[in-house]
């Protein structure tokens, strides 16, 4: 099977045959990571542009491993360096990173949508790597490889999410894509961290944390964006941290074998503690190394491989 | 010069008239209208026009309208936005004073006036700002703008955040007896939003403009004027509670009028999905329980008015990242062939539709117009109300080409647009 469409700018129009496709090629790519020469020639001669309007440091890391591992040529532009700062367009500077032919640009942007205006205008593939509050579609991909890799499959298990789900890209394409494979997913934050009508998104809803662990098989805990607190999303870090912190006590109510999951960077302390996070359950680590395996496999199959 | 426009199906508001018949037209003025007219029909040099077939009604009203100039003349002109309005069968207009200058005095006030009759297509009455620069802070010189011409005051596009103020202006206006017209938003509960906050948002991750910021205050504002008594006049209304509240306050005896624009019961926020910034409206496109009260809305007459809330944007204005895109959409030329729907949906019937875009808006303006009365100025529409069109916004008049109705078909378009006397579009 092929990946018929030009680019990936989100996992709510993916079918599950797509979203099995790219965790099948992520894992045949698992491999390569681990070899002394970490290194395949299979994008040889192909250009992946970087363009990041928002920092990111794992992320970018993890695009450009990837790119590099397969050979390809990898450019990185950070907001700080591009003409943005000089009142440029993003249409004006996609169209001339466009005229200089790379094959896929890679966006972040803190703008909901952006990703989507360049996917209509440029020929080439745009993979969004995150977009606003919007989709983190990689993460999201990443993320579910974890999770079949160490539970062995996706459908039936209970997932629950834990933050600022109103203000969360990675929650949006995890609750896109885990309901999809089949999962059932609970989010829990204050009421202020709940968008309205979250429940037509196919979740559970909740407002106290214990409520959406209970009975977990994973638990994903969101980054508390501490510059949130100006808005009134939530009074203090002190008291978030008191009410909707993974911790040893509410852990016990997930099940025995329920996994910890973090997209990064972690809050120690506010929303997990470093116990847990540093414990026995937690595969936050291994999103990391996944992550490198998932891009891989995206930029391969975007350029036209196939299994 | 006499003009003749033959056998068409009359319809005429103000006088609740509704008949086949012949409307004449001489130097500027209706002579006569209605059944058995034309006195001089044989008169040698006037122009018939045989209009079988179509509808002949009081010349369109648009009182919520952005011309752009002064100061954002690459948006729109006062001629484009005048070219547009005659297209789309508008023979008045009342523009917006969020203008550079906010039209806050009287100089720019008849710089508006001036050059609209320069270009003397349309008629234009501005509307002047409520405070000065629409900065919220201090009242602008209302007996003054009155005198320059203006027709109303609103700070439209700024909503006036402190109700004393607003108190001042409904009081003060009142003296004059002129309207208040107010953009309902509470500029705290829609800080930060794109659009309206529902499943679309929640879907899309965009910040949400909730319905309650256009609620409280239109709740406020209703309050305001029953204490005054002054006349208020609600703007672009686009929630169910909104409706709700004006409702209950025309029951209460409450001097408002309202209006409402095309958009607002023909689309729902689930045109945003696409990230389509000619979706970017400000107040947003809402969900599908507001779309139903806006039209019942307009059914019970609790919304008196249709507006266009005509709000031309450069390209570089919308071709950006949603959240970056200015709001507001191109309206005049494609108004009367949405609101035409509302009469095939069973809404409104044809004469309450011609009503809500001609003697109504003319009675919240206080302007002689929106009649076809013998004597009244020749200001006339002819609509096809079969016309089949499709709409190409590269053939709009307008400088604004954003519109999220590209390549819709709509049914009903003005074919005639007489103003004072003179064909100013002619699509026959």
């Amino acid at each position: 099977m092929k990946l018929t469409r030009k680019d990936i700018l989100g996992i709510q129009d993916f079918s599950v045959a797509e979203i099995e496709l790219v965790l099948d090629t992520a894992e045949s790519f698992i491999e390569v990571s681990t070899r002394e020469i970490k290194k395949v020639p299979t994008l040889r001669g192909k250009t992946v542009i970087n363009l990041f309007y928002e920092a990111s440091t794992r992320t970018r890391t993890s695009f450009e491993i990837a790119g590099k591992r397969l050979s390809a040529d990898t450019i990185n532009i950070s907001a700080s360096t591009s003409s943005m700062v000089k009142g440029e367009t993003l249409i004006d500077t996609a169209k001339n990173l466009e005229a200089m032919n790379p094959d896929i640009v890679v966006v972040r942007h803190s703008a909901a949508g952006a990703p989507h205006l360049l996917a209509g205008l440029l020929k080439q593939s745009i993979i969004n790597a995150g977009d606003g509050a919007h989709e983190h579609p990689t993460q999201a991909l990443l993320d579910m490889m974890t999770i079949r890799a160490k539970k062995g499959r996706i459908a039936g298990l209970n997932v629950a999410i834990i933050g600022d789900i109103s203000h969360s890209r990675v929650a949006r394409s995890n609750i896109y894509g885990l309901t999809k494979m089949g999962a059932r997913v609970s989010v829990a934050g204050p009421a202020t961290m709940i968008p309205r009508g979250v429940e037509t998104l196919g979740v559970a809803a909740y407002t106290r944390i214990d409520d959406a662990i209970r009975g977990a098989d994973i638990v994903m805990m969101l980054r508390i964006q501490t510059e949130r607190e100006k808005n009134n999303i939530f009074p203090s870090l002190r008291e978030y941290a008191n009410h909707f912190s993974l911790n040893s006590r509410n852990i016990t109510l997930a099940r025995e074998d329920a996994l910890i999951m973090h997209p990064g960077p972690m809050n120690r302390g506010v929303e997990i503690s470093p116990d847990i996070a540093d414990g026995p359950r937690s595969i936050i680590l291994d999103q990391v190394t996944n992550g490198v395996a998932v891009r891989m496999a995206l930029l391969y199959l975007l350029t036209g491989g196939d299994e | 010069m006499i003009l003749v426009l033959k056998g068409g199906r009359i319809l005429d508001p103000s006088r609740t008239l509704d008949t086949k018949g012949d409307l004449q037209i001489e130097d500027g003025k209706i002579v006569a209208c209605g059944k058995a007219p034309a006195k001089a029909l044989r008169s040698s040099g006037a122009e018939v026009i045989d209009l079988d077939g179509k509808l002949i009604v009081p010349g369109l009203i648009d009182i919520h309208t952005h011309l752009r100039e002064p100061g954002f003349e690459y948006k729109e002109t006062i001629a484009s936005g005048c070219a547009a309005a005659v297209a789309g069968g508008f023979t008045s207009l009342a523009c917006m004073a969020n203008t550079d200058p906010v039209n806050d005095n009287p100089s720019v006030t008849e710089f508006i006036r001036r050059k609209a009759a320069e270009c003397g297509v349309a008629n234009v009455y501005p509307i002047a700002a409520i405070s000065l620069k629409s900065e919220g802070a201090t009242l602008a010189e209302f007996w003054d703008l009155k005198e320059a011409g203006a027709v109303g005051f609103s700070d439209d596009g700024r909503p006036v955040m402190n109700a004393a103020l607003l108190r001042r202006a409904l009081e003060y206006a009142s003296s004059l007896e002129m309207p208040v017209i107010v953009h309902c938003e509470d500029k705290h509960l829609s800080a930060g939003g794109a659009m309206h906050e529902g499943l679309v948002s929640a879907e899309l991750g965009l910040a949400g403009i909730p319905s309650i910021a256009e609620e409280v205050m239109v709740a406020r504002d209703l309050l305001l004027a029953e204490y005054t008594g002054a006349a208020l006049h609600i703007a672009h209304v686009s929630t169910a509670g909104s409706v709700r509240l004006i409702r209950a306050a025309k029951a209460r005896g409450v001097r408002v009028t309202a209006e409402t624009a095309p958009h607002y019961f023909t689309l729902t926020d689930a045109a945003v999905r696409a990230f389509d910034t000619n979706a970017k409206v400000s107040p947003p496109l809402r969900g599908v329980e507001d779309v139903a009260a806006i039209r019942e809305g307009l059914r019970d007459g609790t919304i008196d008015v249709i507006a266009t809330d005509h709000a031309p944007h450069a390209r570089t204005d919308k071709e950006v990242e949603f959240d970056y895109a200015a709001s507001g959409l191109t309206g005049l030329e494609t108004s009367l062939g949405l609101s035409l729907a509302l009469v095939r949906d069973g809404v409104l019937t044809l004469p309450a539709l011609i009503e809500k875009m001609t003697l109504r808006p003319a009675g919240v303006i206080h302007v002689p117009k929106g009649t076809l009365a013998e004597g009244a100025d020749a200001d006339v529409t002819v609509i096809d109300p079969n016309r089949c069109w499709s709409v190409d916004r590269s053939a709009f008049r307008s400088r604004g080409k954003n519109t999220p109705f590209h390549g819709c078909t709509l049914t009903g378009k003005a074919v005639l647009t007489i103003v004072g006397g003179v064909i100013r579009h002619r699509d026959l």
